[in-house]
């Protein structure tokens, strides 16, 4: 499944552009429009056949063909030098270090390396070393609560998948961005690779690297790396070129060489950049860390999904909170590393927030600019000077080493200890919790369960049940038809091929059917994202008060995994299609609201004023105003919308999202049905290719 | 029109109740708690003073003036002397910390949100320095832009749209978008958007800076054109001496936030209220701005200069050059009432033309 995405946006002269293309813009609307009555018509009259479906339990010859090719690699894998040879060393090479490090770090018994008190005691010292002090307190208090809620053998875990799989990010990614930053053609190469890595939904690439790597802490590892991996290699890139002109031409001008120039110039300036890469780079492996849950890898993802296949809201919730703190946690130390590195006093204008990850194409945030300039001044107070922080740090060594000694020595040191009878803090431990949780939860569902149930059946009722009838109910050939004239009228010939391409994908996996109703949910829910993020983004672009009050809620929800999504989601609306596109919404929603405020916030003050002066009304100027000239960030946040929400939507297929998800996770249940997995990956990463073609096609035609 | 602008030329100040914009003790203090500054003695600190005891900053100072109807009104000063802060303060884009603003009988400073906008929609329209035109709009569109705010027709918008065009020397360039078109040309269509909606005052903000020095000077002259042909009172913003003496029937000059001088050009050339007005005049031709007024000495003799036709006082002194260098004596000057009030001879015009060759930079 190799494409190429680089953005081939037509560029015609600058000066006849814009007319013809606005002249059209109407046009293309009336023809949407015929296109749309057309396909009614057609729905019409043409329902119910040719429609393609395919029960749950059935498969096609592709998908028994794909079965063979599994029980051959299997076979294969016991001599073939590739599958033997490479592959295998590989994933036995990553299954035995990861089992070390799981034997001696997270599991219980005594006499391992560690103990929780050491391994405590260790990362706390790190943390303080590389983070600084409130880093340090959280590292503490976070992993004591994993301790108390029994969730210290997979939280750490999660962590060892988590750590590794940044360590092997850095160790490739880096010299590879930086590669990429000093020679044109590596650049030119690598992007088009890294451009197909985000496109594509992670769920669609679980199947074919669990069937290379076999299920495990290899394949979560290998996962996570092609999740984890682009963000910071190009971030790394645009630090790297990013730093200034006539800063590169100074040290030009004293003749340094290449080299000089990477490590004394642009690596140093780059050096606030390339941390934050890493710190989302984290973010992203945390994420799929816990996704690879699904193919046998080891962490908090396994008790999730046991919770959420048995619909146990309570359960789900306690290892959820766990994700959630073990995301905080990394997040607020890898920003508070990136904050220590840059000289105290010279703070440069954030080019990423810490968060944006999930990584679709890249989008480095923007700021406003008052909240650089504050963040600048307040967040900088240190207690030490480097050096007597360094001699704090020494003289700490040594009872952190006497610690971590004897927590291989006694059992209490080394197995966390039950605290349930406890007071307090047994209320804390699991059982209790969840319960605790599940109270909490159906007394927040009963009270708003008339809204919650009242939005669902008006969503489904109004878009969800009319759309997905209109596009799985018909002939295959009607729909084709449609998606292949919208292409065409939005972005084009060339998205028009593209889409036909990936429709013949679609048809040839035998899940035309299936793919259509994965597609009618990603629809339906890019509407209500797009229609929360034009809200709230409009808000926050006009008022900075706004902007105070909901941008940390947004940077909360980004830093959360995407998983994790799932146990409100379920908890609010059960299991149902709705769920998954509510999961969905969440997720994409913070995205988009980020572009679009950044796009309505972007309208030059100079036009504002002039249009305040001819004494317009707030109404007028949203609608005459700003909306349409922040159109290019509207189109873009579509275009993110769309593919945050396609990859989430078929995450939901665990909680009754059906359709291409549902399929996944069916190949990794029933062997026999692996093929199908294996195909409706291919389908949904067929639409994911063509929903990015079409929307960004469009962008380049509209979003001027 | 023409006799209008001419008129005025030579009105000083004229009461409020007939004057088109009245401003009366206008302040604007930018800080934390500007309101309760008022009345304090800090305000008599001078900008810096304040700015580092309080951290307010004064905008404008204390400003009053008076426009008349039909008048070219140049406010003009260096960057920093608050002259973009009174413009904004003068329709309230700024809301002004004291002081009234009367704009055509109406106190601006006492209105309600609902009551500005209509002012806005119907009296008062503004040329911005950075055009503020809106890109996805055509030109046309962007004409009509107010009179779609305060909700006309589509068709009625339209043609008075296409006539402002055809002002504004446009016409075939309706149907192209802002990005199509040069600076100049893009400033035509904001001076058009300000015409559309048939304002009693047109407010300009440094309106021409932007633009190249052969474009302004068209555009200077089309405002000159403009305001011959539809006869607006106007306030006009610059920081550009020269463009303030060609355009305006009276010139504020303001510095920090304080008015400096106000008064016709020849005034302000002639009679400089202090060095700071002085320096800034230096490099001015005078002989385009003095009129024989500041040149002429009283006449020696009751018959000097009877021998030669008599000019008026309102004449520049590079006009009346020619008639008195080829008079064979002093020329006698008139105010308009044809008394005799001056003579003047060869020796007054070349001390003001000779002066002006010794300073080269003069040439600008």
């Amino acid at each position: 499944m190799t494409t190429t995405l680089e953005p081939a946006r037509p560029a015609p002269t600058k000066e006849a552009q814009p007319v013809a293309e606005r002249a059209t813009s109407r046009r293309t609307g009336r023809k949407l429009l015929a296109v749309l009555a057309l396909w009614v018509l057609a729905w019409a009259t043409l329902r119910g056949r040719q429609t393609l479906e395919l029960a749950n339990a059935d498969t096609t010859g592709l998908h028994d063909w794909f079965n063979d090719v599994r029980d051959r690699v299997q076979l294969l894998g016991q001599d073939n030098w590739f599958f033997h040879g490479v592959l295998g060393t590989i994933a036995s090479g990553l299954d035995t270090f990861v089992g070390v490090l799981q034997e001696h770090l997270s599991s219980v018994t005594p006499g391992d390396w560690l103990g929780w008190f050491g391994v405590l005691l260790l990362a706390a010292w790190v943390t303080y070393a590389l983070a600084g002090l409130r880093s340090t307190l959280l590292v503490t208090v976070v992993l004591l609560f994993l301790g108390l809620a029994g969730l210290w053998t997979d939280g750490i875990d999660t962590l060892i998948v988590t750590i590794v799989a940044v360590v092997i990010c850095m160790v490739v990614g880096l010299p590879l961005g930086i590669a990429m930053s000093r020679s044109r053609r590596t650049s030119a190469v690598v992007t088009p690779v890294l451009d197909a890595m985000q496109t594509m939904p992670s769920f669609a690439y679980l199947t074919p690297i669990a069937l290379f790597f076999g299920i495990g802490p290899a394949c979560a590892i290998v996962l996570t790396l092609v999740y984890a991996l682009p963000p910071l290699v190009r971030i790394t890139e645009h630090g790297l070129n990013s730093v200034a002109e006539n800063t590169v031409e100074a040290g030009r001008s004293l003749g340094v060489t290449k080299g000089q120039l990477l490590r004394q110039v642009q690596l140093p300036m780059a050096k606030r950049t390339i941390v934050v890469g890493i710190n989302q780079c984290t973010m992203a492996a945390l994420s799929m860390a816990t996704i690879a849950a699904l193919v046998n890898g080891p962490g908090l993802g396994k008790p999730v999904i046991a919770a959420l296949q048995t619909l146990n809201v309570g359960a789900a919730a306690v290892a959820g909170l766990g994700i959630v703190l073990i995301a905080i946690m990394l997040d607020r130390t890898t920003t508070a590393a990136s904050e220590r590195s840059s000289p105290a006093g010279q703070r440069v204008a954030a080019v990423g927030s810490p968060g944006i990850f999930g990584g679709r194409t890249l989008v480095l945030e923007k700021l406003p600019r008052w909240a650089t300039e504050e963040g600048g001044r307040g967040t900088d107070r240190r207690f030490l000077t480097p050096s007597g922080r360094r001699l704090v740090l020494a003289v700490l060594l040594l009872p952190v080493l006497v610690g971590a000694y004897y927590s291989t020595r006694y059992l209490q040191l080394s197995q966390f200890p039950d605290l349930s009878g406890v007071p307090v803090l047994g209320e804390l431990t699991a059982g209790p919790l969840g319960g605790h949780i599940n109270d909490l939860t159906n007394a927040v569902v009963d009270a708003i369960s008339g809204v919650t149930n009242g939005f669902k059946d008006l969503v489904t009722a109004v878009m969800l049940n009319p759309l997905q009838s209109l596009m799985s109910d018909l002939p295959w050939w009607v729909m084709a038809l449609v998606l292949l004239a919208v292409a065409f009228l939005l972005g084009g010939w060339r998205p028009a091929v593209v889409t036909l391409v990936c429709e013949a994908v679609v048809l040839g996996t035998g899940l035309w059917y299936d793919a259509m109703v994965t597609l009618t949910m990603t629809l339906v829910a890019t509407v209500i994202v797009m229609l929360v993020a034009v809200v709230l983004g409009v808000a926050m672009g006009r008022g900075r008060r706004a902007d105070t009050v909901i941008r940390p809620f947004l940077d909360g929800f980004q830093t959360i995994p995407a998983f994790v999504y799932l146990v409100p989601a379920l908890a609010l609306f059960a299991a149902t299609r709705f769920t998954a596109i509510m999961a969905a919404v969440a997720y994409a929603v913070p995205i988009a609201t980020k572009l679009v405020a950044d796009g309505v916030r972007g309208v030059s003050p100079a036009t504002v004023e002039a249009a305040r002066s001819t004494g317009i009304t707030r109404w007028q100027m949203i609608s005459k105003v700003q909306l349409p000239m922040a159109r290019e960030a509207l189109v873009l946040a579509t275009n993110q919308g769309l593919l945050y929400v396609l990859s989430m939507v078929v995450i939901g297929g665990m909680v009754g999202g059906g359709s291409l998800g549902y399929l996944i996770v069916q190949g990794f249940v029933q062997g026999q049905l692996f093929g199908k997995g294996l195909a409706a990956g291919i389908a949904i990463t067929a639409l994911g290719i063509m929903l990015d073609r079409i929307a960004r096609h469009a962008a380049a035609r509209f979003g001027r | 029109m023409t006799d209008l602008a001419v008129s005025s030329r030579t009105t000083s100040a004229t009461d409020a109740t007939s004057a088109a914009l009245s401003v009366r003790g206008l302040w604007k203090v930018f800080g934390p708690n500007a309101d309760k500054l008022l009345g304090t003695p800090d305000l008599e600190l001078s900008r810096q003073e304040l700015q580092a005891k309080s951290g307010h900053v004064i905008g404008v100072r204390d400003v009053s003036f008076d426009v008349a109807p039909g008048e070219v009104f140049v406010v003009m000063g260096l960057s920093g002397s608050g002259k973009s802060t009174l413009v904004r303060l003068l329709t309230r884009l700024i809301e002004p910390t004291a002081g009234t603003v009367v704009l055509d009988g109406e106190d601006l400073t006492g209105m309600g949100e609902d009551q500005l906008r209509e002012i806005r929609r119907r009296k008062v329209s503004m040329v911005f320095q950075h055009f503020g035109l809106l890109p996805h709009r055509k030109v046309i569109d962007n004409i009509a832009f107010g009179l779609e705010i305060r909700g006309e027709e589509k068709s009625g918008r339209r043609s008075r749209a296409q006539e402002m065009v055809d002002l504004v020397g446009l016409t075939g360039y309706e149907l192209n978008y802002p990005d199509q078109l040069s600076g100049g040309m893009q400033q035509r269509v904001g001076l058009a958007r300000a015409l559309a909606g048939d304002p009693a005052v047109l407010m300009f903000d440094e309106p021409f800076s932007a633009l190249d020095p052969l474009i302004r000077r068209d555009m200077q002259k089309e405002v000159i054109r403009l305001h011959h042909e539809v006869g607006k009172t106007m306030v006009f913003i610059t920081h550009d001496l020269d463009e303030a003496l060609k355009l305006g029937d009276r010139i504020l000059i303001m510095r920090d936030g304080e008015i400096v001088q106000v008064g016709a050009p020849d005034e302000i050339i002639g009679a400089p209220a202090d060095d700071y007005v002085r320096d800034f005049t230096a490099e001015v031709p005078k002989s385009h701005v003095l009129t024989l007024r500041w040149v002429m000495r009283p006449p020696g003799s009751a018959d000097e200069g009877a021998g030669a036709p008599a000019l008026p006082d309102t004449t520049v002194v590079r006009e009346a050059a020619r008639a008195v260098l080829a008079a064979d004596g002093p020329v006698r000057v008139v105010d308009a009432s044809g008394a005799v009030v001056g003579v003047v001879d060869d020796e007054d015009i070349l001390r003001v033309v000779v002066v002006e060759q010794r300073a080269p930079a003069g040439a600008r």
